[in-house]
């Protein structure tokens, strides 16, 4: 079987100037975070991205946001990027904002051959606005429109060879669904094994769908830097009790 | 048993709307409280929006999965028959009518069952999460909320002046003061918290609020 394991300048060959980027993760976890610096290295800008959340400062497209490399962004929340929100106030980024479960559809739409769904969410907000409504069977629907990318950058657990992927846990968070939705699928993983080594059952994304697999070279599933801030954060109040107790 | 106030007495409250069994999702920070005052022999299924039926407690440092995480990113932990979902199932669960409760933090509520709890425009814009679909496919809309802003200005209102995030959904109202079932008649003032009276509440209410002959005692 063709091998679909790339090197990190291979990856990085594929990614351009202006293109529309769908980043999979959740809050900038769980993200292709050795591509994403690649980018920042390679001075990729101009990027017109796709991602459930702006991340954060320090994690997955918020690195990418706080240099100054995506010129628009839709997604569902920038609460825990307090950069994204200061390029939008500044007219800097522009934010489009979906509801969580309608920008889930939306990216499936785009990648599943549909021209859209007809969701409930939003009808009585400004969501409205500019929207198609209609009436089935007597309850109020908002046309919402799929999206497409011109890649898709996934994070994956596992890959064999061939480009078959595997997720352990929540870490699936929006890859699966991005997955579909672009013309060219890069995926980094943890870990890749020989073809037959991941059962039928546990192939979440077929290889058909991924065009390449970069292997990860540095540390396997750190803690992000949220939750080394949190663990020291809990570490020196732990300690400064103990003291405390001992005085 | 100790007498609990505050946002402790409103995320108790909130515990006894469930039913052994439910399917729930907590927005964070005093709705996500309410697992810790379930009532004696009530077990819900806990939905995190990342796709987890069966959200569990906090872990301790030492025990934390790297690949377990909650709606807000922090470390998590999965009970024992949970499970895990992609993004589209996860809002199938939500928007197909299959949770059976939903609690929600706000910024503003309405006597006509609006809530707005996303953004101030030009100020906060966080974006909106998955609280829209919340609100358009959970029948049972909770908001837990304090009474009033710090200033001092009530949080229930006639008409919301914010934008909104759902219309016409919200199905019951847990302050500090008190229990409101929004009706659609407007606000019924279901219960009391001990420290309040009828009058407390209508003076930091500004919505309209039908006050009955009898008034059950928060707790």
């Amino acid at each position: 079987m063709l091998s679909k394991v790339v090197t990190k300048e291979e990856a990085l060959s594929k990614i351009h100037d202006g293109q529309t980027i769908m980043f999979g993760d959740w809050h900038g976890e769980f993200a292709a975070d050795e591509i994403i610096d690649g980018m920042i290295e390679k001075g990729v800008k101009d990027i017109a991205a796709i991602a459930v959340s702006a991340g954060m400062p320090d994690q997955g497209v918020g690195k990418l946001i706080v240099e100054k490399r995506i010129k628009s962004l839709i997604t569902t929340h920038i609460g825990l990027n307090p950069v994204a929100g200061e390029q939008m106030l500044a007219g800097e980024l522009e934010i489009e904002f979906s509801p969580q479960g309608t920008w889930a559809e939306r990216v499936r739409c785009g990648g599943a051959g549909l021209g859209g769904c007809l969701t409930p969410t939003g009808v009585g907000t400004e969501m409205e606005k500019g929207k198609q409504k209609l009436m089935i069977n007597g309850k109020e629907y908002l046309l919402e429109l799929p999206l497409h990318a011109d890649i898709a950058l996934v994070k994956a657990t596992k890959a064999d060879t061939a480009g078959n992927i595997s997720f352990r846990m929540n870490s699936r968070a929006t890859n699966s669904t991005i997955a579909y939705a672009a013309d060219f699928v890069i995926v980094e993983v943890e870990d890749v094994v020989e073809v037959g080594e991941l059962g039928p059952e546990e192939i979440d994304v077929p290889a058909p769908i991924i065009d390449m697999i970069y292997v990860k070279t540095g540390e396997k599933k750190p803690l992000c830097p949220m939750w080394q801030r949190a663990k020291a954060k809990a570490e020196a109040k732990a300690k400064a009790k103990a003291e405390g107790g001992k005085k | 048993m100790e007498r609990l106030t505050g946002r402790a007495l409103i995320a108790s409250r909130c515990a006894k709307f469930f039913k052994n069994g439910d399917f729930v999702n907590l927005g964070i920070g005093v709705p996500l409280m309410c697992v810790n005052y379930l009532p004696e022999g009530v077990d819900i299924w806990l939905e995190a929006e990342i796709g987890t039926v069966g959200s569990g407690a906090v872990p301790k440092w030492e025990n934390v999965d790297v690949d377990v995480i909650d709606a807000g990113g922090q470390p998590a932990s999965i009970i024992k028959g949970g499970s895990v979902y992609d993004h589209e199932t996860s809002f199938a669960f939500i928007r197909g009518g299959h949770i059976d409760a939903a609690v929600l933090g706000t910024l503003q509520v309405d006597e006509e069952g609006n809530i707005a709890n996303w953004t101030i425009p030009g100020k906060f814009v966080p974006g909106m999460g998955g609280a829209m679909d919340l609100c358009a496919g959970v029948k049972k809309i909770i908001v837990a909320t304090d009474h009033c802003e710090k200033s001092g200005k009530s949080k229930i209102l006639k008409k919301c002046t914010l934008p909104l995030t759902g219309a016409n959904c919200v199905t019951d109202i847990v302050t500090e003061k008190c229990y409101f079932e929004v009706t659609s008649n407007g606000l019924l003032l279901k219960e009391l918290a001990k420290d309040y009276t009828v009058e407390d509440v209508l003076a930091c209410t500004e919505a309209d609020v039908i006050v009955p002959d009898k008034i059950g005692v928060m707790e």
